[in-house]
């Protein structure tokens, strides 16, 4: 099967453009004749359900959480990018693109790129229209800031709590169409399988966790808004549910599974620190903005501090290396998010790392305090020698601006970050891999959508801080609207479909099959045992270098481990009701496969790039070392029955727009 | 005249006994319909870094190496955003520690030896689902009848900055929109009342031009929706408020109580 892409013909600023003018349309009147199964109810999801309903779709919304309000996008803290240059530092739709593009290492698609920049100022207009309380300059106009990647200042805030308040703006939207009846939601749902009748997506299998009751649900379009899969990890950002089995559902249905390698570890987490961690810990990137990243210059200085004899408030500037800003003078501290991981990571490697475990650097704001602390001081006309003052003015503006997550920081680390520099450690935190979609965001099964986190289509290898947050939205009020339509308009004389298809049948015994065997199996590790243990094979072997040796090892090992799972696995309770064990154990099970797929897709890209860094391939400086003449692709996997056997498939990517050179931040 | 102040932090050197011992009294429900009772589970081996939750974890393992059930609770971030986890910790919603969550809790906040009650934050209008596992979908419901503006989501609004909004209304609107919908503000109230959840909704409205074209309406049908839900009355005993995770101000009632008087006025 060869990929078509489906990008519009024309030149780049007009694709989009051109594309609206002549797709298919629906009328209003049988939109009403139309069901949407939308799953997931983050940023994505829940914008396109909005959107849809109000079209006039009949939507079917579904989330394992007990409210759609809850979806991890409220976790997104730093902010959103919009090209509205309303600070007149030179931003534009192209520039936005542009940075995206080379951000993502020249891995993305440009058509699919420059539609993202394109519609980012509506994403703005649109959540203010809402309610949306982004943050305000003192003359009432919206306020930027910085993050990393970028030369301008054109991310949206609201506060440390911007996914928090966009998502909840988009549940504002679903809750007018819940009350207006035209979206059905389904809360504490799970899909476990996607329903294919006639090569066409035309309903899901999905379990109620409250009954543990397995219902059958029909429409003419499946959208997939389930997020990514960090969990295949164990130790992410994530939220402890979001997992990746309605991604890994539809792979299994004909869905092409593409650049599962390429993983976004976030420099400014918060580190381990110890065996019980269940989950990590993101602070925001737009603290980079202010705070300064260094590690002591002299091994023995790290050393000391490892062991508690010395603190990082007793070494002088001189005896500190800002090693960002030493290595990246052009952008510091705001490099991108691949980049400030690697460094961080080669600085501890070296012996440099600061806390019990040697695994983290530090995140300095006395500079920042002492510099808005003078200001303070000038523009009150007070006394600029008094120090303590200073002090007292310059931690007021900086707990003005980061409070929430400074206070997140103390609660968990049980330290003053506004008196001695926070630790921070690389996470994983991001997929930019996902589901291979064109550019109707229609995955390779027809009528089968992918948006926001879980397809791959925007980042490329890399993503941007600050543009998760515009892809989704952007996906679900602007583009899925459009081109979900053109795929439904020949379906208007269909009528509702019958859930008692033999597809339908089929599936839901699949489903049944495996939770049956599940419960049955009476093994003797829990689920965490083996999700743990798949976790330190990833971080270990997949994690922020891979090498062809541990990747091999990684695939070997994945394979065993899964089928000790199978083997071993013991899920307590029954299948009716609520039972958590069991949620987690399909999930799992999802991922045992994934994870193998991740290596395979890790070890078959002989290059490095974003943030996929392979050791073999680095320049003599260290940085990542692409190769645009055999690897400028995507790579697409097709499900053959086994993760070893899922067979490549190659989207070439052609940059008509932006010229391919190394990334350089210096 | 300032005093010198020491700059040594004691946390710095964890004073705390290491390998915490504790009993939990745990509320045990197989689900809404049968009735709960209270579970003891002594647990060792607990470290005063660990959060509140790993801890449920940790028993969790034990017991489904036992071969029992483990404890069922919600919780999803861990990191006090999402508003999924819940808890009533030794007789305080999330537990004894201030502005946060069940989930950012941690062990440090308890002493060797302790005995720790948790149960499930209880409400009428919220029926236990299982264990600590309660139904909030009350809350979505009065979300609803009136938490939005009724605006098209086409993107052709006007300009975002068309509309100056003093910094002042619009950091307010953004504390009253903190409200992460956890239900501690009800599980705390002797009347279980939902007063500080749907006055931070409204408020938020309320502050903002967008939000006054339907601000009528809206407090009217979400006070409705919120009376028909069974949630209690409000009498101004203030214990939503301190025990809210995200610091939403009684203010935001009073506010609410002024819309809904005029509300109630016009209509």
């Amino acid at each position: 099967m060869a990929l078509d892409s489906k990008i519009p013909e024309g030149s780049i600023s007009d694709k989009w453009t051109n594309y609206k003018d002549h797709i298919n349309l629906v009328n209003p009147a049988n939109k009403r004749n139309l069901d949407v199964i939308i799953v997931g109810t983050g940023l994505a999801g829940g914008s396109a359900a909005a959107t849809l309903a109000e079209l006039g779709y009949n939507v079917k919304a579904f989330c394992f959480q007990d409210s759609p309000r809850r979806a991890h996008s409220i976790a997104a803290q730093g902010g959103i990018n919009a090209a509205k240059n309303y600070q007149g530092d030179g931003d534009s739709t192209f520039r936005l693109f542009y940075d995206t593009v080379k951000g993502g290492d020249y891995r993305a698609r440009e058509a699919n790129v420059h539609r993202l920049a394109e519609v980012s100022g509506n994403i703005i207009d649109q959540c203010v229209a809402q309610g949306v309380p982004l943050a305000r300059e003192y003359g009432g106009l919206l306020d930027n800031r910085s993050f990393g990647g970028t030369l301008v200042s054109r991310t949206f805030y609201a506060k440390g709590q911007t996914g928090q308040q966009l998502l909840l703006g988009a549940y504002s939207a679903m809750n007018r169409q819940i009350g207006r009846g035209k979206i059905k939601m389904h809360n504490r749902h799970e899909m476990l399988d996607l329903v294919v009748v006639d090569g066409k997506a035309r309903g899901i299998i999905a379990r109620n966790l409250v009954t543990g009751e397995i219902e059958r649900h029909s429409a003419h379009a499946v959208v997939i808004a389930s997020g990514g899969y960090g969990n295949v990890f164990f130790l992410s950002t994530n939220a402890m549910g979001s997992n990746a089995t309605a991604a890994w559902k539809i792979h299994k249905k004909g869905a092409f599974f593409a650049n599962p390698c390429y993983t976004q570890i976030h420099p400014t987490c918060i580190p381990v620190s110890g065996d019980h961690q269940s989950k990590l810990t993101l602070m925001s990137e737009s603290l980079r903005n202010d705070g300064r990243i260094w590690v002591p210059a002299k091994l023995e200085d790290a050393k000391a501090i490892r062991e508690g004899k010395k603190k990082p408030t007793d070494l002088y500037e001189a005896e500190r290396d800002y090693y960002l800003e030493r290595r990246y003078p052009a952008f510091g501290n705001l490099v991108p998010r691949d980049v400030a991981s690697r460094a961080a990571k080669e600085r501890c490697d070296a012996g440099f790392g600061v806390n019990k475990t040697g695994e983290a650097v530090y995140l300095d704001f006395a500079a920042a305090i002492q510099r808005y602390g003078k200001e303070q001081v000038y523009v009150k006309g007070l006394d600029a020698n008094d120090a303590e003052l200073v002090i007292k003015l310059g931690t007021a503006v900086v707990a003005n601006k980061y409070g929430n997550l400074f206070q997140m920081y103390d609660k968990i680390v049980d330290e003053n970050p506004y008196k001695t520099p926070m630790m921070i450690y690389p996470a994983v935190h991001y997929t930019m891999g996902g589901t291979w979609v064109d550019y109707n965001l229609q995955t390779t099964i027809p009528g089968c959508f992918s948006i926001g986190e879980s397809n791959f289509s925007d980042h490329g290898a890399n993503r941007l801080g600050a543009s998760a947050l515009m892809q989704g939205l952007a996906d679900g009020y602007f583009v899925l609207p459009y081109t979900i339509g053109d795929y439904l308009a020949p379906d208007i004389k269909m009528g509702t479909i019958s859930t008692d298809l033999p597809e339908f049948i089929a599936a839901e015994k699949a489903v049944k099959d495996q939770i049956e065997k599940f419960i049955n199996n009476k093994g003797t590790h829990s689920v965490d045992y083996f999700h743990k243990k798949l976790g330190k094979i990833m971080w270990d072997k997949v994690g922020m270098a891979r090498n062809e040796k541990g990747l091999n090892e990684a695939i070997v090992e994945i394979a065993a481990l899964r089928e000790e799972f199978y083997k071993d696995v013991k899920v307590p309770g029954t299948d009716k009701g609520f039972n958590q064990e069991l949620e987690k154990a399909t999930r799992v099970a999802d991922f045992l496969e994934l994870g193998e797929l991740f290596a395979k897709d890790a070890l078959h890209r002989n290059e490095s790039c974003g943030g996929h860094f392979r050791e073999e391939y680095a320049t003599e400086e260290g940085e990542a070392q692409r190769d645009d003449e055999n690897f400028a692709y995507v790579a697409a996997w097709e499900y053959k029955g086994k993760p070893s056997d899922a067979v490549l498939h190659k989207e070439a990517l052609v940059f008509d727009n932006v010229k391919l050179v190394q990334r350089s931040y210096k | 005249m300032a005093q010198c102040q020491s700059t040594f932090d004691f946390r710095l050197y964890g004073f705390q006994t290491k390998n915490m011992k504790l009993i939990l009294k745990i509320w045990r429900q197989k689900n809404a319909a049968t009735e709960g009772k209270i579970v003891e589970y002594p647990i060792d081996h607990i470290e005063p870094d660990m959060s509140f939750l790993e801890m449920l974890d940790i028993l969790n393992d034990e017991l489904i190496m036992k071969g029992d059930e483990p404890v069922a609770f919600d919780h999803d971030c861990r990191e006090g955003i999402c508003g999924m986890c819940s808890l009533y910790i030794n007789g305080e919603a999330h537990g004894p520690d201030k502005g946060i969550t069940t989930c950012q809790l941690h062990m440090r906040m308890f002493k060797d030896g302790d005995t720790i009650f948790i149960e499930p934050f209880r409400a009428k209008a919220f029926p236990v689902i299982k264990d600590l596992v309660v139904d909030r979908s009350s809350f979505d419901r009065i979300q609803h009848a009136g938490g939005f503006i009724s605006v098209n989501t086409s993107g052709n609004t006007i300009d975002a900055n068309t509309i100056p909004i003093n910094k002042k209304d619009a950091d307010d609107a953004f504390d009253a929109a903190a409200c992460i919908g956890c239900g501690a503000c009800v599980a705390s109230c002797k009347n279980s009342s939902a007063m500080l959840f749907v006055a931070a909704k409204v408020s938020q409205y309320a502050l903002l031009p967008q939000g006054r074209i339907e601000a009528t309406d809206r407090v009217l049908n979400m006070v409705s929706q919120m009376d028909a839900e069974g949630f209690g009355n409000c009498t101004n005993t203030g214990a939503c408020e301190v025990e809210c995770p995200k610091g939403i101000s009684l203010e935001n009632i009073a506010r609410m109580n002024r819309e809904y008087l005029s509300a109630s006025l016009k209509g």
